[in-house]
């Protein structure tokens, strides 16, 4: 009888069901993975020391790089921490339209998530589905940053600007006759709130949709149901956060349990899940995007009747209008003084952390009173789920790999940095 | 008492003289313990039913060996700038005398791990330095807390601390055969080394890196405590 050898298998890192640039080596004894060694690092940018060279505001940008699906949650971030050593007040405005776009923000990552773990597991039409969302939803960044993606809209003391009042427009091309561009200017006619409000309306049916096409599909079952099933003891071992956690039937959502921005006076669940398996953790994300929905109906209904300010006027911080900067001496050397050399922070360290899509993301500062951060260290939540999929791979098929990093919901810009 | 000073206050209570200090600050407790103690003291803060840290969050090398330093030496300038340096409001540059004192002077690498209770809804901040600045060693806490593997090999790749006790203490984000520690200070942004395609030898060359280091915005360190109390209005009155 011939001898039956382990075989090792690479996979990636340029893999289309690898979600970026990981690198597997999978041992394997026949179909089944013996063990798994997550090779990542090839997308390391080494955001932290870059940040250490620059003041403190250059860095916003690089935070909407590091989870380039789940951008202006990222910001949020490093926001609190440099809010909470700088002890700026931020005005309610601003903490609204915060809550709001985290919201959005998990919306759309969750799309993203949906439609590329659908598309792994063999449901192409998902994919189509998440991407008439994303649209939307991006449409509402674009409107708000002027950037479709890498938004860099919020500051310390508050957001870069305020909600505008019309919406970006389609125009007709060869590609959209005018027909085609008045339905799709239809619901861009007013505000961006009435654009967002007219979302919320239709986003649960889009839901209810995808449940349709996948919760109670064979196929889907099959695939995910009793895959990577991750007990709550060792969900906490292993550092998980999020819906990683939550799926292991752990109640613990920072939004409710340590609140930050507004999240205290809304009202919305926490989906937990009960087997802890690949299908409790989509049920799980699935849920959170109708109760995303919810809380982002509950903003746009506060926003509505309540204008303010929504950056704070400390000029030690943020900058002063173009007007006053003009006319005051004061305003011009505030002006000139930020954007040269930045603000400084208190010596000290701070802790931000926030409940981004994916888990706890969290951004430790270390700061020895200079312009510059002396040491920043992004917690990214993909980088403790990826350690783990040694330990929830292990014994399964080849084909399930593919769906448990889908079901790890995998970026790599926040895994590498 | 709120929460966190019961946390404080147990800490004392448990730890006793193995806290070589404890600060409570922004809502955040910050512990710092020997490597000697580090183990003891993260065993007990993962098992005691008063502390149950079950999640351990995150664990962070960090060099301290150029802390409380500018980059703007400015001696001269300062008699230049005599309107910046006399009004002196906003803070202006300090010197590299007077700088902040340095806490941590003497060791250079420490690890800050960031621990979550769930069960108690707390966090904790621990600091432990690395004896030996040539060779920082420190204990893994693999055994407690599993899902710090990965972390530890990021500190270990990035700052070159090495973990006793780590079951495959390798490299994670730097490339195959990458020499040195890039996040520490003595190490330049640029890198050492750059790569490109050799047509001659048909196959990837490393040379010295060729950028020339600059810095857009030196560093600068500001009188922070003035700068933080001073209202405008009392930078009216003064004028």
């Amino acid at each position: 009888m011939p001898e039956i050898r382990n075989y090792t298998l690479n996979f990636g890192p340029q893999h289309p069901a690898a979600h970026g640039v990981l690198r597997l080596i999978l041992e394997m004894d026949g179909e089944v993975i013996q063990r798994a060694d997550p090779h990542i690092g090839l997308l390391h940018r080494a955001t932290e020391k870059l940040a250490e060279s620059k003041p403190y505001n250059q860095s916003i940008g690089y935070m909407d790089r590091l989870d380039y699906v789940s951008m202006m949650c990222n910001e949020h971030g490093y926001i609190l921490a440099l809010e909470k050593l700088l002890g700026v007040e931020v005005p309610e405005r601003a903490q609204y339209i915060r809550v709001m776009f985290d919201e959005i923000t998990r919306l759309l990552n969750h799309l993203l998530w949906i439609g590329a773990h659908g598309l792994d597991v063999g449901a192409m039409t998902m994919f189509l589905y998440a991407f008439r969302e994303r649209e939307d939803l991006m449409d509402v960044y674009e409107a708000v940053s002027g950037a479709r993606l890498h938004a860099t809209y919020y500051r310390p003391g508050g957001v870069a600007r305020d909600l505008p009042d019309s919406m970006p427009q389609y125009k007709a091309s060869k590609w959209h006759s005018q027909k085609e561009v008045n339905r799709l200017n239809d619901t861009r006619s007013g505000s961006l709130l009435d654009f967002i409000e007219d979302f919320t309306k239709r986003f649960p049916t889009y839901v209810d949709e995808y449940e349709t096409l996948l919760t109670d599909n064979r196929i889907w079952k099959q695939r995910l149901v009793d895959i990577a099933i991750v007990s709550p003891e060792r969900a906490m071992q292993l550092g998980f956060t999020g819906p990683m956690l939550r799926g292991s039937g752990v109640e613990w959502d920072l939004r409710k349990k340590q609140p930050y921005a507004v999240y205290d006076k809304m009202d919305f669940d926490i989906p937990v899940g009960t087997n802890g398996d690949s299908y409790d953790r989509y049920l799980v994300r699935m849920e959170e995007m109708r109760q995303s929905n919810r809380i982002i109906r509950q903003c746009v209904d506060w926003l509505r009747v309540n204008p303010g300010p929504v950056l704070a006027q400390d000029h030690k911080v943020t900058p002063p209008s173009r007007k006053e900067m003009k006319g005051d001496m004061e305003s011009l050397i505030h002006h000139f003084k930020l954007f040269t050399e930045g603000f400084c922070l208190p010596e000290g360290e701070a802790y931000g952390a926030v409940e981004h899509p994916k888990g706890e993301f969290g951004v430790y500062l270390n700061s020895d009173g200079a312009n510059k951060p002396y040491r920043l260290k992004i917690r990214a939540p993909g980088f403790a789920h990826l350690s783990a999929l040694d330990e929830m791979t292990r014994g399964h098929m080849l084909s399930d790999v593919v769906a448990v990093i889908g079901t790890q919901d995998i970026v790599f810009g926040e895994i590498d940095r | 008492m709120t929460a966190i000073e019961k946390l404080s206050e147990q800490l004392d209570q448990v730890f006793t003289s193995k806290l070589q200090s404890k600060k409570l600050e922004l809502g955040e407790i910050t512990i710092e313990v020997s490597a000697d103690d580090y183990l003891t003291v993260c065993k007990q803060l993962h098992d005691n039913e008063s502390f149950a840290f079950e999640i351990l969050i995150d664990l962070c090398g960090i060099d301290y060996s150029a802390y409380g330093q500018d980059e703007w030496k400015t001696d001269a300038s300062a008699n230049g700038f005599s309107r910046g340096v006399e009004s002196a409001q906003h803070g202006r540059l300090k010197f590299g005398d007077e700088l902040p004192e340095n806490e941590n002077s003497g060791k250079r690498f420490a690890v800050i791990v960031h621990l979550l209770s769930i069960k108690n809804n707390q966090r904790l901040r621990v600091r432990v330095f690395a004896e030996d600045d040539a060779y920082p060693v420190v204990k893994s806490v693999v055994d407690i807390w599993n899902g710090v593997n990965w972390f530890e090999r990021e500190a270990f790749d990035l700052f070159g601390i090495h973990f006793d006790g780590h079951p495959d203490l390798r490299r994670i984000l730097t490339d195959y055969g990458f020499v040195g520690h890039p996040f520490r200070k003595d190490f330049p942004l640029s890198g050492n080394v750059e790569m490109r395609y050799d047509e001659e030898q048909k196959r990837v060359v490393y040379e010295p890196v060729s950028i020339e280091p600059r810095v857009l915005v030196p560093r600068v360190i500001r009188e922070n405590k003035k700068h933080q109390n001073l209202s405008a209005n009392e930078l009216e009155s003064e004028d």
